[in-house]
């Protein structure tokens, strides 16, 4: 159930150039919080800007009640918030999302993840990795000034690959071509599922690679929103199974932000 | 102290109501409060038939507001009684069904149903921006609102407020029009159509290319037509655009509204409309209000 709290900034990390980690006190929310579920954080209790801003929880420490959060400074909400201090409260609303990443059934968790859509991936392997599961990840970036979380996912994955799209940092390439490869070497197609997050161009290469070849697949959304809950209808998605002149959608932040591949349009 | 008002015949608890839109059918802000403590709620725009709605983006944000092209998205009256309704009615408050179509026909066949329910009153959504047919469409006339509200009238027995497009010129004569139907009530305002363009994609925000803007931008457009059209109809006015505290609803009330309604300040704070009923009675206390009706339309003009 999502609650609207105050929470305590305790750290503060710029990562690299312009994203931060934030480390807040947050008892109640990281009880019932899922790996795949996000908050909404006022960044000013002015009327401007007027929405919360939907972040992705990036781990959870539930003995201490911590949840932490990375964003990259986009605009100006997010600009606002990363020149929050320690010890400012700060207001967030959530666990949000029902469709939160399912890993219980399988037992390889295949995590492709690329630039900042990375952050929701961690949770999953840590909390996969603890519950015995093999965790293979795969997180690509641009370049070596944009590579991160690289000790963090080494600790909570069985295998780690870092792909830069111009070699500057780790193995050349895209992410999902070594995932391909892993897939197609492995003889436990049916118990293994690929968790997506990142760029639209690769989760729709992630999608129809999962599809056409029938991969158990979760994608993990985006998309403009107003409230958060569910309210508002406005951050739909298209069904899959619904036709072209007469669609129907889904919400990312009700029946997402992780929907399973086969189902959604993107 | 007294908050209790009458609203076209609606006994409320306060003049405290949630817009449509923007609260659903209640069930998502009743896990934040109970819903008893609302004057009224008022529920997404229904229509006769499930709507799916526009393709996305459908909102974005603007200065101090936000736009939506939703589109009416909604499962239909159908799955509203059986469903929604039910939920609804196991809080303390009244329950008023934002009814909207897109012919005069389908207007009246859904207010049939209405008439059925255990709701306590219709407000008739003439003031939709985003769909094609119906709605602002005949909101946006004297003789179009009057024609549809009053052929509603006449299948409709229960309290009936018409719902206001500011996007005419002469919002006056557009609320004449509904008491001139027979409306019990007119609200105002419904969003005002607008536009966002992402400036490196030389493309409209929203996929609609057009949206309805609301938030606190739109306040000072919406008291003045509130002004404006109590000044013309004696019918009741439920006043909204923008409203986030007490002080904005206590504005809007002297400005003639007698009843206040909130809509996108629910996604800024799921708790702003039980600030707002917060902040109307420590302004009661501050300015020796006893009634809360006795506020009603009594700015003094210059
Ligand atoms: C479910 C979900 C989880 C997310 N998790 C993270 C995360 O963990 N870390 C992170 O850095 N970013 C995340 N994002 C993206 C983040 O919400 C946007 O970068 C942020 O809202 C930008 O706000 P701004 O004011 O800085 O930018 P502006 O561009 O000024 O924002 C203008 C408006 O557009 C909205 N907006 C802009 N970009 C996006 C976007 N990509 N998705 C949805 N709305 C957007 C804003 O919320 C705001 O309402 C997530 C988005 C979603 C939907
Ligand atoms: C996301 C959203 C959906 C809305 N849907 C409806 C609707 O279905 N019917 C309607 O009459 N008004 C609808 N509205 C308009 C609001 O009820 C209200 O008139 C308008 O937003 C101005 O008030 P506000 O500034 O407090 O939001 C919607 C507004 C928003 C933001």
């Amino acid at each position: 159930m999502p609650i609207q709290t105050y929470a305590k900034l305790i750290k503060k990390e710029e990562i690299i150039k312009d994203v931060f980690k934030f480390s807040v006190k947050a008892e109640e929310m990281v009880k019932t919080a899922k790996p795949g579920n996000f908050i909404e954080i006022r960044v000013s209790n002015q009327s401007e800007p007027f929405l919360r801003r939907p972040i992705s929880i990036f781990n959870m420490n539930r003995e201490e009640g911590i949840l932490e959060f990375i964003f990259q400074v986009k605009g100006n909400g997010t600009k606002i918030l990363s020149k929050k201090q320690v010890g400012d409260e700060i207001d967030i609303l959530g666990p949000l999302g029902n469709g939160t990443f399912k890993f219980e059934k399988y037992n390889t968790v295949a995590i492709i993840g690329g630039g900042i859509g990375i952050f929701p991936l961690y949770e999953l392997a840590k909390e996969a990795k603890e519950q015995g599961k093999r965790v293979n990840t795969y997180l690509g970036f641009r370049n070596k000034d944009l590579v991160m979380l690289e000790k963090e996912f080494e600790e909570v994955s069985d295998k780690l690959v870092i792909t830069t799209d111009d070699g500057s940092y780790a193995e050349k390439g895209f992410a999902i071509d070594f995932l391909k490869k892993d897939f197609e070497d492995s003889s436990d197609i049916e118990n293994s599922c690929i968790y997506a997050c990142g760029p639209l161009p690769m989760l729709k290469a992630v999608q129809k690679y999962a599809l056409e070849n029938n991969i158990n697949c979760q994608i993990s959304l985006e998309e403009k929103m107003g409230c958060g809950l569910g309210v508002c209808l406005g951050c739909a998605v298209k069904k899959a199974s619904s036709p072209k002149d007469n669609p129907e959608y889904f919400h990312v932040c009700k029946g997402g932000p992780v929907f399973n591949a086969k189902d959604v349009e993107i | 102290m007294n908050t209790k008002i009458n609203f076209a015949g609606i006994e409320m608890k306060n003049p405290v109501t949630v817009a449509s839109g923007t609260f659903g059918y209640g069930r998502e802000y009743s896990n934040f409060f109970d819903l008893g403590k609302l004057g009224a709620v008022i529920t997404k725009g229904t229509s006769l038939k499930p709507k799916s709605g526009n393709k996305p983006p459908r909102v974005c944000e603007t200065a101090s507001g936000m736009l939506n092209s939703i589109g009416l998205q909604n499962p239909g009256v159908e799955y509203f009684a059986q469903n929604d309704l039910p939920f609804l009615r196991k809080f303390n408050t009244k329950v008023i069904v934002n009814a909207c179509g897109s012919t005069i026909d389908e207007y009246v066949e859904l207010c049939k149903i209405l008439n059925t329910l255990d709701i306590d009153g219709v407000e008739l959504n003439l003031s939709c921006p985003n769909v094609k047919a119906g709605c602002m469409a005949f909101g946006s006339s004297y003789d179009g609102v009057k024609t549809v509200t009053k052929e509603v009238r006449k299948v409709l027995d229960k309290p009936l407020i018409v719902k206001l497009t500011p996007n005419v010129s002469d919002i006056a004569s557009i609320a004449k029009g509904a008491e001139d139907g027979g409306a019990d009530a007119v609200s105002l305002i419904n969003t005002l159509l607008a536009m966002k363009i992402d400036i490196y994609k030389r493309k409209p925000v929203l996929a609609n290319n057009t949206g309805g803007l609301s938030g606190p931008a739109i306040k000072p457009v919406a008291v003045r037509m509130v002004y404006q059209v109590s000044q013309a109809v004696k019918i009741p006015i439920m006043g909204l655009g923008g409203i986030m505290t007490g002080e904005d609803a206590i504005e809007f009330m002297l400005a003639g509204a007698k009843a206040v309604s909130i809509g996108a300040g629910n996604f800024a704070d799921p708790y702003v409309s039980l600030k707002v009923i917060e902040g109307i009675e420590e302004y009661m206390k501050k300015c020796n209000v006893d009634n809360i009706e006795d506020i009603v339309g009594k700015v003094e003009m210059n």
